[in-house]
């Protein structure tokens, strides 16, 4: 048997298998289309492949099926019954095929007659029941859903449309018929589908076939089946082992595995070597030496299992293409150049396919017949040139033919009709991208579909299973001259030739397939940097290349500012290209390239869609590898993210703008009792003082220093801390009143203007929560905790009168950090105070029949600013007199007036605690000169 | 327990009820790893960081040829990094795949019997009781059983949970 058919038997049978499982579980999801185009494209192949093999049973059968199939690609209802019917022709391919086997290739002749009558019985009945005439193809389309809107019906008479012509039994018949013994029921089913295709393929479909005859030969078939299994069972047995077991097929994970172990081995050797270098005339030396030997040769005899000449995918061509030129009637003449080419064998046999279908296309489609060749001035004979060649760690197979190349108006015509594009986009775009339209699912540029190619599974098959081990396909087409496939694929799945770069300190590998190239930036030389706005561009021939820099895509940024990444006087960047992505990632430093096998990521860092996996260099040292797609996808999502966050900050910056006066505040940085900044408001800190630490003293269980003729307490931040034990101790001084209370500190660090949004809270006692300050998180204290603890009356003090005790005060801010702030400060005067986060809340308790003596409001609220609060209370009668004072840290002129307007009594500065005090004091003091 | 049972126990460590620890010093505690997961103890050198990866992931580094994802114990129990020190990994393997557990020192192999482990102690940090399956009282100080399951199975969940 001939290498070419023993290869196809067992390839066959596979796919067939597959077919089965998929088909199963299609049925059960009939509008999953990467299930039927995966099936559509096995039965495809094979019956592309029985074609050129001379197999036109197991063709015709296939082709029937594939045609049943795109009528569900084109939306038939897919039914039951349709499916059993691919199911059981399958079954029929699978039969033949281990027929053929048996027979060492050679179809047996008496079965192959027989069939072919009854096929061409069948075909009228098929004809019959799709209510279709003798034109195969035109009508094709018309008859499938017809006939898939029938299977539906629970009654299959139905499946006619019209009577049923003289001699001629319904489906439905037929198939009860053959009912009677299992192997009549599958002929028949066969048969029915069968059918359908001899439409097709043969000129002159018998007409009017009788069920009877059907019947009748049905019966030789299966007498013939039966002497067969009884002659030949034997014999077919061993025959039919023998094929699929003179190859094994190892799944690639066990080959990887071995070759993995072998690695393995071949470092413990060499360890093994180093120790017994050092030990002359040891014993190990000799049974080492044939252990370094044996591993030797494993390790080559792993390597050459995955290593196979591309010339084994290219076997099937020759005779392929001298089929094809027979039957298309076109001289052709197959060059193939660098057969030796050694590639991994997983890319091999991911490669096979779209090779066979690529050169098919192009004798198909791509060479003109000798008539329309000799016109344009070119020989006859048309040339296919098939050639790879290694290029920079990849194999470059070019399927290049010199027909007519690619009509660029068909093409548009095509993808019009399937709407793939609209004549608007067609207008920016080149040729070339226009020929790129081929690529596309679905498309076919043959204006009939032929048994050839056409049906436009071809090329977006090919661009798919390249794609799939990470190749490129590309395509040149000079209209007149002809058009070459330029595939590019790596030699091997598992090693991988890569750029070793660095970015911040760290290296990491490039696939250098998407690598496009390189440039080296400085100020002066012809390419550099730019900017629009602050997004870094590279000017690159005429063309604005996006950049990024490797660091900022990682988020390992060690510097300042992120935006200061590309230094523009001095990088490289890595031209990548992923799919139609372009981009420039910037790096700090380029070393060399490297082959390197790639070994899978610990399943706890596979969620890093940056990275395909890791290695171990030359030197030891794990390095990670980039994963061009993670990078092309953070590229897109840096580039939103980039245009989101300068939305971002013009709205902060016209934010910060109106903001400023208000939210900018002074804060007092300082460390205490960690390293951690720590901050207060400064206005609420009356001096800053340094301590002899000897002037320190201890007096009832409590740190004390003599400050201006009298004791103040100490105050540490935290519960136990201790004051220094010499030099001078920096503290914090809190005064009011007369009394003063000293918070022990380590150190003050700075005086910040800043705006403090206290972004997380605290629970912790004497802590508001923590702000960024200076770009760091701070902590804000909360000196309401700490000024009990030096004095403990110190809220209670004071001069408080009884007027200001039965004093009741609302205190309206929505920010926690002035409440928590000013609380404090209000009950310290003796007011009996109520906190609310908004005028909401406010009117909510005064509705309630709160009763309050003054109310203080902040003015920046969200919602319903103090203003509009103050003007509603003022409208209403009850709260007609009530002292409202306006809390703001925008005082101008202007807002004061604004706040009289609305009916303040006063305005008072934020942080201006003796104003506020003050100004409530006036406004009962009025009150109380009113009253009296 | 006493140091006296615990002798006596180790002398009859062959039964089933006895298990050995490899003991482990991290951040000053002593922690124990049943032996049976412990595959290695080895200088973690030459670690390449991992961009992107939780922060206890410490990075990944070659031990012998195959390629290791190295956990930083102190970082997974919230405490400082030690510094200016040599810091230790012990090799264990989970659901197939290396990881180095980097902590400060490898102590003694440890013959405990399995029904002196008492719960942990209810007012246990919460990030130290998710991994802690236990723990022991030796003469003078606790042993807090580290149960890689719950280690590693809860980094799992986390970045996924994440993504």
């Amino acid at each position: 048997m001939d290498d070419l058919l023993r290869e196809f038997i067992t390839e066959t049978n596979e796919s067939l298998d597959v077919v089965d499982v998929e088909l199963v579980k299609f049925e059960q999801e009939p509008n999953n289309a990467t299930i039927l185009n995966n099936i559509f494209r096995l039965v495809h192949t094979i019956k592309g492949t029985c074609g050129f093999l001379g197999l036109p049973r197991l063709e015709g059968i296939a082709h029937a099926a594939e045609t049943l199939m795109g009528k569900f690609r084109d939306g038939a209802p897919v039914t039951q019954e349709a499916v059993s019917l691919i199911l059981i022709s399958i079954d029929q391919i699978k039969d033949i095929l281990a027929e053929l086997e048996a027979a060492e290739g050679e179809e047996p002749q008496g079965d192959d007659s027989e069939l072919v009558g009854k096929l061409e019985d069948m075909s009228a009945k098929a004809d019959a029941a799709m209510a279709s005439g003798a034109e195969p193809e035109a009508e094709a389309a018309e008859e499938a859903p017809a006939e898939a809107d029938a299977a539906d019906d629970d009654d299959p008479d139905q499946t006619l449309e019209r009577p049923l012509r003289p001699g001629e039994v319904s489906l439905d018949e037929l198939e009860r018929a053959f009912q009677e013994t299992e192997i009549e029921v599958e002929v028949a089913d066969v048969e029915i589908v069968e059918a359908e295709d001899i439409a097709e393929e043969v000129d002159e479909p018998a007409p009017a076939p009788v069920a009877a005859k059907t019947e009748a030969k049905a019966e030789p078939l299966k007498k013939a089946a039966a002497q067969k299994s009884g002659t030949e069972g034997g014999e077919k047995k061993a025959a039919g082992g023998s094929v699929s077991n003179k190859s094994i097929r190892v799944a690639v994970d066990t080959l990887e595995h071995l070759m993995t172990m072998v690695s393995e081995l071949v470092l413990t050797r060499n360890q093994l070597l180093e120790i017994v270098r050092r030990h002359e005339d040891s014993e190990f030396k000799v049974p080492l030496q044939r252990l370094s030997n044996v591993t030797a040769e494993l390790q080559e005899g792993v390597m050459a299992t995955r290593m196979q000449p591309i010339g084994n995918a290219w076997q099937k061509l020759p005779r392929i293409v001298r089929d094809l030129s027979q039957e298309l009637e076109k001289p052709i003449e197959l060059e193939m150049i660098g057969a030796d080419t050694e590639l991994d064998r997983q890319v091999l046999e991911m490669i096979k396919d779209p090779l066979t279908h690529m050169v098919r296309n192009s004798a198909d489609h791509g060479l003109e017949g000798p008539d329309e060749r000799r016109a344009a001035g070119k020989p006859e004979k048309g040339t296919i040139t098939l050639a790879a060649y290694h290029e920079g760690g990849h194999i470059i197979i070019e399927v290049r033919d010199d027909g007519k190349g690619i009509d660029v108006e068909k093409v548009k015509s095509k993808v019009l009709e399937r709407g793939l594009a609209t004549e608007a986009e067609f207008e920016k775009m080149t040729d070339s991208q226009i020929h790129k339209f081929i690529f596309a699912a679905g498309f076919s540029t043959a204006a009939e579909v032929t048994s050839v190619s056409g049906r436009g599974v071809g090329m977006d098959v090919v661009r798919n299973n390249i794609e799939l081990i990470g190749g490129t396909v590309d395509l040149r087409s000079t209209t007149g001259k002809g058009s070459s496939f330029i595939i590019k694929i790596p030699l091997t799945l598992a090693i991988v030739s890569t750029l070793i770069v660095e970015a911040s300190g760290d290296r990491f590998a490039i696939p250098q397939l998407s690598v496009v190239e390189l440039v080296r930036v400085q100020t002066n030389s012809e390419h550099r940097i730019e900017r629009i706005k602050d997004t870094p561009v590279l000017r690159l021939r005429n063309k604005l290349l996006p950049l990024v820099h490797l660091s900022q895509l990682l988020g390992i940024y060690e510097g300042e500012d992120v935006d200061q990444a590309i230094d523009s006087d001095n990088g490289f960047i890595v031209v990548m290209q992923v799919g139609s992505q372009t981009f420039g990632v910037v790096v700090d430093g380029v070393f060399h390239t490297e082959e390197i096998v790639v070994k899978p990521m610990s399943s706890m860092l596979r969620n890093l869609n940056m990275f395909s996996g890791n290695t171990i260099l030359g030197d030891g040292s794990v390095i990670m590898i980039i994963d061009p797609n993670g990078i092309a996808g953070a590229m897109a999502s840096h580039a939103s993210s980039s245009v989101a966050e300068s939305e971002d900050e013009e709205q902060e910056g016209l934010q910060r703008k109106s903001m400023s006066s208000q939210n900018a505040i002074s804060l007092l940085l300082f460390r205490a009792g960690a390293p951690e900044p720590k901050a207060v408001p400064l206005s609420l800190v009356t001096r800053l003082e340094e301590f002899e630490v000897s002037k320190i003293e201890r007096s009832n269980g409590r740190d004390l220093v003599q400050y201006r003729g009298s004791l103040m307490p100490l105050v540490y931040v935290n519960d136990g801390d201790g004051h220094k034990t010499e030099g001078t101790q920096p503290m914090l001084v809190f005064s009011d009143s007369g009394r003063s209370m000293g918070l022990v500190v380590d150190e003050i660090v700075d005086i910040v203007e800043d705006r403090m949004n206290i972004e997380v809270g605290s629970e912790r006692p004497g802590v508001l929560g923590s702000a960024v300050v200076k770009e760091r998180a701070t902590e804000i204290l909360d000196l309401g905790y700490y000024l009990p603890q030096a004095f403990e009356d110190w809220f209670m003090r004071k001069e408080m009168d009884i007027e200001a005790l039965t004093k009741k005060v609302l205190f309206v801010d929505d920010s926690s950090f002035f409440r928590n702030m000013l609380t404090p400060v209000l009950k310290a005067a003796g007011y009996d105070v109520t906190t609310c986060i908004g005028p909401q809340q406010a009117f909510e308790l005064l509705e309630n029949g709160d009763k309050f003596h003054a109310i203080v409001s902040d003015i920046e609220m969200p919602e319903i600013n103090g203003f509009e609060f103050c003007e509603s209370l003022r409208r209403d009668p009850r709260f007609r007199n009530i002292p409202i004072l306006a809390l703001s840290s925008m005082v101008t002129p202007a807002s004061i007036e604004r706040g009289r307007q609305a009916g303040f009594d006063d305005y008072v500065a934020k942080f201006d605690r003796p104003g506020l005090i003050a100004a409530l004091k006036d406004v009962f003091s009025n009150e109380l000169g009113v009253a009296a | 327990m006493s140091v006296l049972e615990h002798k006596t126990n180790s002398d009859a460590g062959t039964a089933s009820d006895m298990i050995q620890y490899v003991t482990v010093v991290i951040g000053g505690q002593l922690f124990g790893l049943p032996i049976s997961q412990v595959h290695d103890v080895f200088v973690p050198e030459s670690v390449t960081r991992v961009p992107m990866s939780a922060p206890e992931v410490q990075g990944v580094l070659n031990l012998r040829g195959r390629i290791v994802t190295a956990i930083n114990m102190r970082r997974r129990l919230h405490l400082p990094p030690l510094e200016d020190e040599q810091m230790m990994a012990v090799g264990i393997e989970y659901k197939l795949e290396s990881y180095g557990l980097v902590i400060d020192t490898v102590g003694e192999v440890l013959t405990l019997p399995a029904a002196s482990s008492e719960p942990n102690p209810s007012n246990l940090d919460r990030r130290w009781a998710e991994i802690s399956g236990g723990v022991h009282r030796l003469d003078g100080q606790l042993m807090v059983i580290l149960d890689v399951d719950r280690l590693l199975g809860a980094m799992f969940t986390e970045p996924m949970v994440a993504a």
